[in-house]
């Protein structure tokens, strides 16, 4: 995959990939073995059908390959850029054991741009319509793919989001350079004119609740798609100085609110020119945080973990960017205190090294602190990115709703049903923070279950 | 697209906006707050509810930073891009027995619902409305209407007695009067100035917190506040708390943090608010009666 510089592509907010062209495209979808049973579509959370999508890249057919993508995955442009592919098709693909495994990612991106820069979307026809109605509460990556689903069923699906803008994580959460949200944009156009109605501004428990759907209203069904929106701070000394952020935040006004731009956009975002700026935490949004200040000016990036660099989330793509654009690594380190100015100014981060001990109930070594080893690490900035938990929004105004430690909701693994009649809920907000793709598996999951209840009428 | 139906010039630089959005307006209680942006590149900032009617709610806002500004430079017919809510918890009302609403200078328009719903629990109302001075007062007779008692307090005794709000609440507690709740909402000196008056009296007391917030439904933390030690979302644990167990320093500082960039961006518009008025599809009468004035 051509990448733009890394000198270059950290001082800008531009897509680091570049994308494939279309020999480059062709050349590699050569490689594709045609198993007669394919592991990667086992792989692959959506059930892409990717023997079929290769297949017809080799008939320079490229808008129909997208169309064959599409009749599993709705949103082939973001998955072909955020999926975590070499846990997923890339992984499982046969060609892997001996070679590297076919680039499928790579190849479903460069079919979803073709369609997306020729204009030539197939988008699948809708079943007539059955006048059921279905509220998808969250307009992330789990409520946009049952979206799809259940609009081709026939259904009349109605999409509220709470922000002013419909993504999700996917326009709050993912960096420009990572994702362009004109991909997202084109992509939620796409659903639109599949007859997706979408409402921003409404915040379900809040502005309407989840009986008024149903009796107010006239919804049939309810997915409650809300994700695990609620950061988790580290619960340290000094957490409430200026300059410490929740990832949520600081990339909330970097993406959603463009705070990059200032003063041409308003709202504004901590200044990290020439500062020391960290992150705390090993996964992809630690990463998307720190590659964000690094473009911002940060002089110095680092990314401070508590295990080693063998045990981080992030997917391995994202810690080769980060490395290459100058992020400094410190593993096996672990905040324990913020200290700050009389002004309430961060001024630096109290560290404390950590080894590793044997494997805790995750499977990953555990972080143990070595006696006597803190220091003090100056710091101007730091962006905590340890994880989230649900939003309790929707579950404290729909008491009959049962949940799990976390603000989690419980749904039924094999239907998404929760414990309350006509809802369903999907994605992070039931198994907390996954990826893209396995909350977009979720959603499908769900509207196959949605379209049976809203057909038979049995609960 | 939010509608502005009315907009009303209360005291100096402060502005009554009357806007539709009948979903928020059929559900919010007093104290709950709304997130406004006003055109595409606007940012989000919380504004507390005054009031509502079927359709519409009410806003008070005060000229202060670059983005209250352009509100108030908005006349009826405008737009707002997005408005949401009705967000936090509301007032917790209940029948106490006698409550002293206090408000501070905009706070009033807070206050003021609060002030109503405590009034039609069966509760007595008294009042302490105060500013510095007598147009920084509003919605005296509002507030009257809804109280068993009003005290008017102005910094410079341009208006009502000289003094603050404290002085008044101060009085109260000498003259032995029972007061069962306090709610102070207003600039956070005077919130805490309430809170230090009635903390050696063990009266209970509530403020009204106002940190700088981007999505205003947990999802960020930016509005953490330090309540008894720990760290509260003012957007979905309050906005109102226990005021004896606020750390009002750390929302000093907090609220300070974007200092710079609030007085760059007010600077370029007050030089020129145009381009800002235009995101927001606001016509101005004057050029439109007088084409040549737009042309400066």
């Amino acid at each position: 995959m051509p990448e733009q510089p890394a000198h270059e592509r950290n001082q800008n907010f531009l897509e680091v990939n570049l994308g494939l062209g279309t020999e480059i495209a062709k050349q590699e979808a050569l490689r594709c073995l045609e198993c007669a049973s394919p592991a990667c579509v086992e792989g692959c959370p959506v059930g892409v059908q990717v023997k079929e999508f290769v297949s017809l890249i080799l008939q320079n057919r490229y808008a129909e390959a997208a169309a064959k993508i599409r009749e599993d995955n709705v949103l082939p442009a973001v998955t072909g850029r955020v999926c975590p592919q070499e846990d997923q098709c890339e992984g499982a693909c046969v060609m892997g054991k001996k070679f590297s495994p076919l680039a499928i990612g790579y190849l479903e991106r460069f079919v979803a741009d073709y369609e997306q820069q020729t204009g030539t979307v197939n988008l699948p026809q809708n079943a007539s319509p059955t006048g059921k109605r279905v509220a998808i509460v969250g307009s992330g990556p789990a409520g946009l793919s049952a979206a799809g689903d259940l609009v081709q069923k026939g259904h009349a699906v109605t999409v509220f989001e709470a922000l002013h803008e419909i993504g999700g994580v996917l326009i709050y959460g993912i960096p420009e350079f990572r994702l362009p949200k004109d991909i997202v944009r084109r992509e939620v156009d796409n659903l639109r004119k599949m007859g997706v109605e979408f409402q921003t501004n409404v915040v379900i428990g809040q502005t309407v609740t989840v009986d008024e759907l149903f009796h107010e209203e006239g919804y049939h069904a309810v997915l409650v798609a809300t994700g695990a929106g609620l950061p988790q701070f580290l619960n340290i000394p000094g957490e409430h100085l200026c300059g410490v952020y929740s990832a949520n935040e600081f990339l909330t006004r970097v993406n959603l609110m463009k705070a990059y731009k200032f003063p041409e956009y308003d709202e504004p975002v901590y200044d990290c020119r020439g500062k020391n700026v960290a992150v705390v935490g090993g996964g992809n949004t630690a990463m998307d945080s720190i590659r964000s200040a690094l473009r911002l000016g940060a002089a110095n990036a680092f990314l401070v973990y508590r295990r080693s660099e063998a045990e981080m989330p992030a997917r391995k793509e994202e810690i080769k960017h980060a490395k290459e654009e100058g992020v400094q690594f410190l593993t096996l380190t672990n905040p324990v205190a913020f200290n700050g100015d009389e002004k309430g100014w961060l001024k630096s981060a109290r560290c404390r090294k950590m080894e590793l001990g044997p494997a805790d109930e995750s499977g990953r070594r555990r972080p143990v602190p070595i006696a006597g080893s803190d220091y003090d690490l100056p710091l101007d900035m730091v962006i905590i990115a340890v994880g989230t938990s649900g939003n309790p929004l929707v579950q404290s105004t729909t008491p009959d709703l049962k949940t799990r430690p976390g603000s989690y909701i419980e749904a039924d693994p094999a239907t998404l049903k929760t414990s309350k009649r006509g809802v369903f809920a999907a994605g992070d907000i039931v198994t907390g923070g996954a990826t893209v793709i396995l909350a977009m598996g979720a959603g499908r999951k769900a509207a196959k279950a949605i379209n049976e209840y809203l057909t038979t009428g049995v609960w | 697209m939010y509608p502005i139906v009315e907009r009303r010039e209360l005291g100096k630089h402060v502005v009554l906006l009357r806007i539709r959005a009948p979903r928020i307006a059929r559900k919010q209680k007093a104290g709950q707050f709304v997130i406004v942006r006003v055109h595409d590149h606007g940012e989000r900032i919380p504004l507390t509810i005054a009031g509502s009617d079927a359709d519409t709610i009410t806003l008070v806002i005060q000229a202060i930073g670059k983005t209250t500004k352009l509100l108030c430079a908005l006349s009826t017919g405008d737009t707002i891009l997005d408005v949401v809510g009705p967000l936090g918890k509301p007032s917790e009302v209940h029948r106490y027995g006698t409550v002293v609403v206090i408000g501070g200078g905009v706070g009033t328009a807070i206050a003021y619902p609060t002030a109503r719903a405590m009034k039609e629990a069966g509760n007595e109302v008294i009042s302490i409305i105060g500013g510095r001075s007598r147009e920084l007062v509003i919605l005296e007779d509002e507030v009257r209407a809804v109280s068993n008692e009003l005290i008017v307090t102005t910094d410079d005794g341009s208006h009502g007695r000289r003094g603050l709000v404290t002085n008044a609440l101060q009085e109260m507690i000498d003259a032995g009067r029972k007061i069962d709740l306090v709610l102070a909402i207003g600039p956070i000196p005077m919130m805490k100035a309430v809170a230090e008056t009635t903390r050696p009296h063990g009266i209970k007391t509530v403020v009204s917190l106002n940190p700088i917030m981007v999505d205003g439904t947990g999802m960020c933390g930016g509005c953490r506040v330090l309540v008894n030690g720990k760290s509260q979302f003012a957007c979905v644990d309050g906005p109102e708390f226990d005021a004896h167990q606020v750390d009002f320093g750390v929302l000093v500082q907090r609220n300070a943090m974007y200092h710079h960039t609030e007085k760059e961006a007010l600077r370029a518009f007050d030089h020129d608010p145009v381009p800002d008025l235009a995101r927001a599809g606001h016509v101005c009468r004057l050029t439109e009666q007088y084409p040549e004035a737009g042309s400066r």
